[in-house]
């Protein structure tokens, strides 16, 4: 947002450094970004477009996208809720192990995701702890839905509290104190001030973790155990039909995929476009 | 309506912020707490407004339990020191939030509210900025739309965090001349915090000087100014001059020079007499009770000279501020040798020194030790 220039100048060695730098930074992001997604759709087109949309139109296909975006759904709200609850709790509270919820917040993005995953495996699957209570009771959490989101709440935990903890610790809670005297209850304070005060950073982080929930791949695969139709996601569906050597199927879903990753980030991209000042005054800095 | 706070103390994990504090703030009064950092004023003004609570001690404002309403019912507008304006909303519907966030049984109509809201932004002279957003406006200007805001709720008590502490000097001076018009006109209860003595000096009818948690005097200017109840309060209030002086034979003397009789009559042997600069004159040469000094340095501001002064006998630099008239103009030199004697001095018995009466932790206002002013 805020670009730093730089001031012109003449001498030789710092345009070399200049134009360097900008050339490799042009040659990675067309290397390692473009460069795939661009195959992702040419190779889900190589059929032509008959091929690309008969491969969607299968049942499979639309079970793991109507999947996908259920799991979203249900993991999407859960974030907010724990990012909102654990930014204000750090942000505006002294306690004890404040320091130990800080660390635990980033805990999901230190641990490798089929380790999240094996860890709900080993807590309710049939042979884990849990497992036989659950199946007496004819609870199925791994190898169902309820295991698939569980794993991707694990996995996508710190991305709103993250993004709201510095925000929120940097703006001070002087805002509320004065919303309190003038007379606002505890739900005014939070939906007038509080919430709207950190509305971009929250929006950022639903936006980011909405995009790693739906492309989740490593925890979910432990605990779907890939049933067709039933518990495999758009990711998983995707090497399933790789793996079948299914090019068209698996890149059609693929390119689904990444319409998706794109659209998040064309309505950040948008909203970042529209509402432009108002991100910037909203900033800490701003007051 | 009178508030009396009676015997409060605040304690943080380190240090005492309040340390039985007492004071009756009376109606209608603009009253200004001025004390140094850490000296526990803000915390006093939080506890005011419902934001902190004491350990002990109690507020009673017309015989009613403050400490017992929560901060959202006690009408209390509070302006904070970086304001703390709802970046999210314009200037108007900043004014207007607590009128917004009333119940619907005692909430006015929308129109109403914007009536109001209008009303306040001319009283504040910001009718034109209703639509901007706290970003676009001045640090001045953001300091109103607080006090509108403040003052939309229609509080019987309006309390000031160093409201002028974040603003450049020029603003910060017509800013408190008009707040103090405001409050002439509406004769609210103010309370402000400040650290600035001549910003304390100027606007408030009493001054509560703080330090350390505790109340060290409480006065109008003028006593605060020229009759110090403390050291502290002769050393943070205006600039002053200390210097050590010895009770001898029923006389104050210091470096050699008579400075007036022994207000202790003997029951002190040191003490230390507070001279502010202005109080320092040149003395006519037929004057036997003065200091020989040498001019150091002159430094002119406008009308007024201050001059450091080498005085040999006392083994110090003082200050001292002269008028410097057409007549006299450019008659201050460096080196230039001369005799001063102070025209009125505060003495306080030595806090150091052993004490043969009085209550030795509070030595200073121990009544038998009163400070003097004298007046040779």
């Amino acid at each position: 947002m805020n670009a730093t220039v730089l001031p012109r100048t003449s001498a030789w060695p710092r345009r070399l450094h200049r134009a360097l730098l900008i050339l490799i930074a042009v040659a990675f992001m067309l290397a390692f970004l473009l460069l795939p997604l661009a195959v992702v759709f040419a190779e889900a087109l190589a059929k032509g477009v008959q091929a690309f949309l008969a491969a969607i139109a299968q049942y499979e296909a639309l079970s793991s996208i109507r999947l996908t975006l259920l799991v979203a759904a249900i993991v999407v709200p859960l974030n907010i809720v724990f990012g909102v609850a654990a930014a204000w709790a750090m942000a505006r509270f002294e306690f004890r192990g404040k320091a130990m919820l800080g660390a635990l917040v980033d805990l999901p993005f230190s641990v490798s995701p089929v380790i999240a995953g094996l860890i709900y495996v080993l807590l309710f699957g049939a042979q884990g702890w849990f497992g036989p209570w659950l199946g007496a009771h004819g609870i199925r959490i791994i190898f169902a839905v309820p295991g698939l989101v569980l794993a991707s709440v694990f996995v996508t935990l710190p991305f709103v509290a993250r993004e709201l903890i510095p925000l929120m610790q940097a703006q001070g809670s002087e805002d509320e104190q004065a919303a309190r005297v003038l007379g606002a209850n505890g739900w005014q304070m939070f939906f007038r001030v509080t919430l709207p005060n950190v509305r971009w950073a929250l929006l950022y982080g639903v936006l980011l973790c909405n995009a790693r929930a739906m492309g989740e791949f490593g925890a979910v695969s432990v605990v779907s155990g890939h049933i067709r139709g039933l518990t495999t996601t758009m990711p998983l569906e995707v090497e399933m039909r790789y793996n079948e050597y299914d090019y068209v199927g698996a890149f059609a879903v693929a390119s689904l995929l990444a319409l998706l990753a794109l659209l998040t980030l064309a309505m950040k991209t948008l909203l970042e476009w529209r509402y432009g000042d108002a991100i910037a005054a909203h900033a800490p800095g701003g007051r | 309506m009178t508030l009396e706070l009676s015997h409060l103390s605040r304690r943080f994990t380190d240090y005492p912020a309040l340390d039985d504090v007492s004071l009756v703030i009376q109606p209608g009064e603009f009253l200004a707490l001025l004390g140094p950092s850490g000296s526990g004023k803000t915390t006093l003004l939080r506890i005011l407004a419902g934001l902190d609570y004491p350990e002990s001690g109690g507020v009673r404002q017309n015989g009613q339990d403050l400490l017992a309403i929560d901060a959202r019912h006690r009408k209390v507008g509070l302006v904070f020191q970086h304001y703390a304006l709802f970046r999210h909303l314009t200037v108007a519907d900043n004014v207007a939030f607590g009128l917004r966030v009333r119940p619907w049984r005692t909430r006015p109509k929308r129109a109403e509210i914007a009536a109001r809201v209008e009303r306040l932004l001319q009283r504040v002279q910001l009718q034109d900025m209703a639509n901007r957003y706290p970003a676009q406006l001045s640090g001045g200007q953001r300091q109103r739309v607080a006090l509108a805001r403040a003052l939309a709720v229609e509080p019987d008590l309006l309390l000031l965090d160093e409201p002028f502490g974040a603003l450049d000097a020029q603003v910060r001076v017509s800013l408190r001349r008009w707040l103090r018009e405001l409050h002439d006109e509406l004769g609210l209860t103010t309370v402000f915090v400040t650290h600035d003595q001549e910003e304390a000096l100027e606007l408030a009818d009493r001054i509560a000087v703080m330090n350390r948690g505790r109340i060290e005097q409480v006065g109008t200017s003028e006593t605060i100014y020229h009759d110090p109840a403390t050291p502290f309060v002769c050393g943070f209030v205006g600039k002053v001059n200390r210097i050590a002086a010895r009770c001898e034979g029923g006389k104050l003397v210091a470096g050699g020079t008579m400075l007036g009789v022994d207000p202790w009559e003997g029951r002190h042997e040191t003490a230390i007499v507070y001279v502010r600069p202005e109080h320092l004159a040149a003395a006519s040469p037929n004057e036997s009770q003065a200091w020989p000094a040498r001019v150091r340095q002159v430094f002119r501001a406008g009308s007024t000279v201050h001059l450091t002064l080498e005085v040999a006998t006392l083994g110090r630099v003082l200050e001292m501020d002269v008028f410097e008239g057409e007549r006299s103009r450019g008659a201050w030199r460096p080196g230039m040798a001369l005799r001063i004697r102070p025209r009125h001095v505060i003495a306080f018995p030595d806090e150091n020194a052993p004490i043969d009466c009085g209550n030795r932790e509070h030595p200073i206002i121990a009544s038998s030790v009163r400070p003097i002013a004298i007046e040779p």
